[in-house]
């Protein structure tokens, strides 16, 4: 049987050691009414042979389609050294390093990783990675909540240019814990936050106000006069970040005349494979001051017995193991192998290696906007400056277009239509570095194609 | 030994001008950002080259411990063999590609994985629905916590807002009722390990919401009197969830949904084999009964009959306007749940049932050795579930030998230690879970170095204090790194 050692001899020598008659024997502290019958419904075993056959033909008949979506989740090249590295048994098969003299591989990788999300941040401390981006927001959320003493109103600030995946995750979380979500309008011609959306709020106890760069239209905001703003009115900041992009924006901790407060985002662009919406990584840092309200795994670098450098997990004392009811968070695990990704993809490719991966996506998408737009039926939806992604106004209904697009090999972009109905037929696209002009040619080939048997709106 | 037991910080490796170019894009002229939006200075990455980055993390990853190097008994976590055809499955470059947000018409394969998952799930649960979007076991919990509160708010039942935990359970039941809004009641267990059903009986009223419970316990016996506490919480008004960080202990045997349980979360990283990865990630899939498959987490795969041909969708709000919500930015962790996929597969119907049996059998086995070794165990009167518990306070006691020692000298032997000071109510414990995967040679080895320990107590306990000897670092000192907070690189010293 798969996967068990066990020999007859090994068997029979055991339950004798043991003094029992029989394996089922050692079940019998369980009432007889609930033992299980077989689980006939359960597939009979398969070899790795079939299964593999299997997952094989499965994943053909998926195929590969030529994607400009982004939306949260994006399409990068990825050293062949980075997952050769990381699915190692040493890392892949090892857990949380809670006995620290065997674990200093993951512990060292670790501050290392929280070593690069510091300064690519512009940040002083990190954790050792949250799930992913929308929870790591939720986190954010409550901790800011936790951090801003001055505030007792747990109100906070949730722009719509914020992902409507992270808003909603963050109203899962926090509806439970009293927290109350506000959202904040944007400006239709240049698809960002303006400071004037915030003068409804003044003069009220706001906690903390949320801010994406690059927004979710791909948009880049006013981060300055926006974080000023809410320094001015007693509120933390709350940055949401794409990491690929902190090679070339500034970093929040330069956000105005103080910086953000806690910066968080989804580590996916560094590394991790789309791989259908995870595992990714979501990443937190934050200022000194707040480094006792911080959720999840920290590491520190101190001393053994011999006074020789050394890697362990700290601060625990807020963690559910040590304080249970009363910990930070519920969180248990970071996202080890995500995480351990993000810092072999970072050492590769170097500061200027993700500078020219950012300029190589800005170009790549401006190039995308460009050809789509000049067949005339699409335009560019906002006027504001872009990083990656751009929303496309459509002269008539996006569904039909898209589905025309897939059935010629083109994943066309993302639907607006189900979160942001008001902007009518709306399309948000992304390029990055993996593509090239000629799929970019065949996007706008496919478009022209399927244009004429949708009818204008 | 020629190991390199010392490996220096990967920014030592760089110096300006180096860097891995065979990794970067072509320079491509595009849109400048807007001047006052610009990074101004460089972020501290390291510039080195391909080879740097490689042997550094390759060095980095032989100084760990890991199942596939070393026995790794850590209770209460399920360290088994994690089969390596489930990696080569979940990386095959169509799942790898495949964005979260692309046509379902084009993800068939995938969501038929998906959908067979959370039917398998379902059988071996006795659930009645499953949802597999939780990203870990901790966030599968807070789902599971959110749907009893949602359950009784939906009812109009607004004031019940407790969750009753016995005082082993894991730090996160608590955690997460706080994280859910609710408070956490501890009830005590018996001097046996079940839990005090006066206590409970006590703890239960118009406010409990709930209680959240591990069968076996993280005391590594089954609850023999579930069926009692199961009447009493349901009696009460409250539904019960199941912690299924044990279900490794039960699989094929006993299921949670003929239990009583009314919701429960699966581990998937421990049961069903997917990988630890150094901590993380997880996959906290849910499970419920009817009464509370309204307010799963979404998404959720939905099958729809379409002629002969089954037609696979993601079930959204539409479809589930009760739901507690959105879990993660995606779907869940689907290159996780696709290895569990291929490990049940693998496993099937017989190989499932055969789980708890040896898991069970390898726990009993090593516990009784260790005991005719001279070990002492917490309940000796109990059959082992698939973990047990030593306790150490006689050794504490009479050699000042603690279970630090013992598990830091476990690791000069070869042996990743068990969990130590789990659960807190057991003086000077180790929790030990052998896992089914494990061959009766492996456990003797084991006995065998338990017992040189036991030896090394008698003749020499200040030995034992200092260990481990063999490892990259000595023990570690925890207080400075508290105290004197070191947690980022900040560049070469002047």
């Amino acid at each position: 049987m798969p996967f068990i050692p066990h020999t007859d001899e090994d068997i029979r020598e055991m339950l004798s050691a043991i003094g029992a008659t029989s394996i089922e024997s050692l079940f019998d502290e369980i009432p007889t009414a609930l033992r299980t019958g077989s689980l006939q419904e359960i597939p009979a075993g398969m070899s790795e042979m079939e299964i593999l056959q299997l997952m094989s033909a499965r994943a053909r008949a998926d195929g590969r389609q030529l994607c400009f979506i982004g939306a949260g989740a994006y399409e990068h090249h990825i050293p062949a050294a980075v997952w050769a590295i990381v699915t190692r048994g040493e890392f892949y098969s090892a857990y949380t390093p809670y006995q620290a003299e065997a674990s200093q591989g993951t512990l060292q990788t670790i501050y290392e990783f929280q070593s690069m999300m510091t300064s690519l941040t512009g940040m002083q401390v990190s954790n050792a990675s949250l799930y992913d981006g929308a929870t790591a927001l939720a986190e954010a959320a409550l901790m800011a909540v936790r951090a801003n003493r001055r505030s007792k109103s747990a109100r906070i600030l949730l722009p719509r240019t914020v992902h409507p995946h992270y808003r909603a995750v963050a109203r899962t979380t926090a509806s439970n814990q009293g927290l109350r979500l506000e959202e904040v309008a944007y400006d239709r011609a240049q698809g960002g936050t303006p400071v004037e959306a915030l003068r409804d709020f003044e003069g009220q106890d706001i906690t903390a106000l949320v801010i994406a760069q690059p927004n979710f239209f791909g948009v880049l905001e006013d981060v300055d006069t926006l974080t000023d703003w809410a320094h001015a009115h007693g509120a933390l900041v709350i940055a949401v970040v794409n990491p690929t992009s902190l090679s070339l924006l500034k970093p929040p901790g330069n956000w105005g005349g103080r910086g953000a407060d806690i910066v968080v985002g989804d580590g996916q662009p560094l590394g991790c494979p789309l791989s259908a919406g995870g595992p990714y990584f979501g990443f937190m840092t934050t200022r000194s001051e707040f480094v006792r309200q911080m959720p999840g795994r920290i590491v520190g670098r101190t001393v053994d017995l011999e006074g020789r450098p050394g890697f362990t997990l700290t601060l625990q004392a807020r963690e559910q193991h040590i304080r249970r009811a009363k910990a930070t968070s519920n969180i248990c695990t970071n996202q080890g192998l995500l995480m351990m990704a993000g810092t072999i993809y970072l050492a590769m490719m170097g500061a200027e290696g993700l500078e020219r991966v950012a300029a190589a996506c800005m170009a790549r998408t401006a190039e995308l906007t460009e050809r789509l737009a000049a067949g005339g039926a699409v335009r560019r939806m906002f006027a504001g400056p872009v990083f990656h992604e751009a929303v496309l106004a459509l002269d008539r209904p996006a569904a039909p277009v898209l589905a025309a697009l897939a059935t010629r090999g083109i994943q066309g972009g993302l639907d607006l239509a189900e979160h942001y109905p008001e902007l009518g037929s709306a399309v948000l696209v992304c390029a990055t570095e993996t593509k090239t002009t000629a799929d970019i040619e065949a996007y706008g080939q496919a478009l022209a194609e399927a244009l004429p048997a949708v009818r204008a709106a | 030994m020629s190991l390199n037991l010392r490996e220096p910080l990967i920014f030592d490796f760089s110096r300006p001008g180096r860097g891995a170019r065979g990794q970067w894009p072509a320079a491509l002229a595009g849109p400048a950002v807007p001047e006052a939006l610009r990074r101004r200075e460089r972020a501290l990455l390291p510039a080195c080259s391909e080879l740097d980055v490689v042997r550094h993390y390759t060095r980095l990853s032989r100084l760990n411990f890991s199942i596939d190097t070393h026995f790794y008994p850590l209770g209460s976590c399920t360290m088994k063999y994690n089969p390596r055809a489930c990696n080569a499955a979940a990386m095959l470059p169509e799942f790898l590609g495949r964005h979260p947000l692309a046509p379902a018409a084009h993800g068939q394969g995938l969501l038929a994985c998906l959908y067979e998952l959370q039917e398998m799930l379902k059988t071996v649960t006795g659930m009645r629905a499953v949802a597999l979007s939780p990203l870990a076991g901790a966030h599968g919990e807070f789902a599971g916590v959110a749907m009893i509160r949602a359950y009784h708010r939906a009812r109009g039942d607004l004031e019940r807002n407790e969750i009753i935990v016995p005082e082993a359970a894991h730090g996160t039941n608590p955690a997460t009722a706080s994280m859910c809004g609710c408070i956490a009641r501890e009830v005590a267990v018996d001097a046996e390990g079940d839990v005090d059903l006066a206590a409970l009986r006590a703890a239960v009223g118009p406010r409990t919401a709930g209680i959240m419970l591990t069968n076996p316990s993280t005391l590594g016996v089954f609850e023999r009197r579930i069926e009692a506490v199961a009447q009493i919480v349901h009696e009460a008004g409250g539904l019960l969830y199941y912690d299924g960080a044990n279900l490794n202990a039960i699989l094929g045997k006993v299921r949670p949904g003929d239990m009583g349980f009314d919701v429960i979360h699966m581990n998937l990283h421990k049961t069903f084999s997917t990988p630890h990865g150094g901590g993380g990630p997880g996959a906290g899939a849910v499970g419920v009964s009817a009464r509370l498959q309204p307010f799963l987490p979404l998404p959720i795969v939905g099958r729809d009959a379409d002629g002969d041909q089954a037609r696979y969708r993601w079930l959204e709000e539409r479809d589930l306007p009760q739901s507690i919500g959105r879990m993660a930015s995606f779907a869940g962790n689907a290159g996780v749940l696709l290895r569990a996929y291929v490990y049940m597969r693998m496993l099937g119907r017989e190989g499932m049932q055969r789980v708890g049996e040896f898991a069970t059998l390898n726990a009993n086995y090593l516990s009784a050795r260790l005991q005719q070794a001279g070990f002492e165990a917490a309940y000796p009167r109990r059959r082992a579930s698939h973990e047990f518990i030593l306790t150490l306070k006689r050794l504490a006691q009479t050699r000042g030998v603690t279970a630090m020692d013992v598990a830091k000298r476990l690791l000069d032997l070869g042996f990743h230690a068990p969990t130590t000071y789990f659960p807190l109510l057991i003086s000077e414990c180790l929790l030990i879970e052998p896992t089914e995967t494990e061959s009766k040679q492996t456990l003797d080895a084991f006995v065998d170095a338990m017992a040189q320990i036991l030896r090394e107590a008698a003749e020499d306990p200040e030995r034992l204090h200092g260990a481990p000897y063999t490892l990259p670092v000595r023990r570690l000192d925890d207080v400075r790194a508290a105290r004197d907070l070191d947690l980022a690189y900040r560049g070469p010293v002047a």
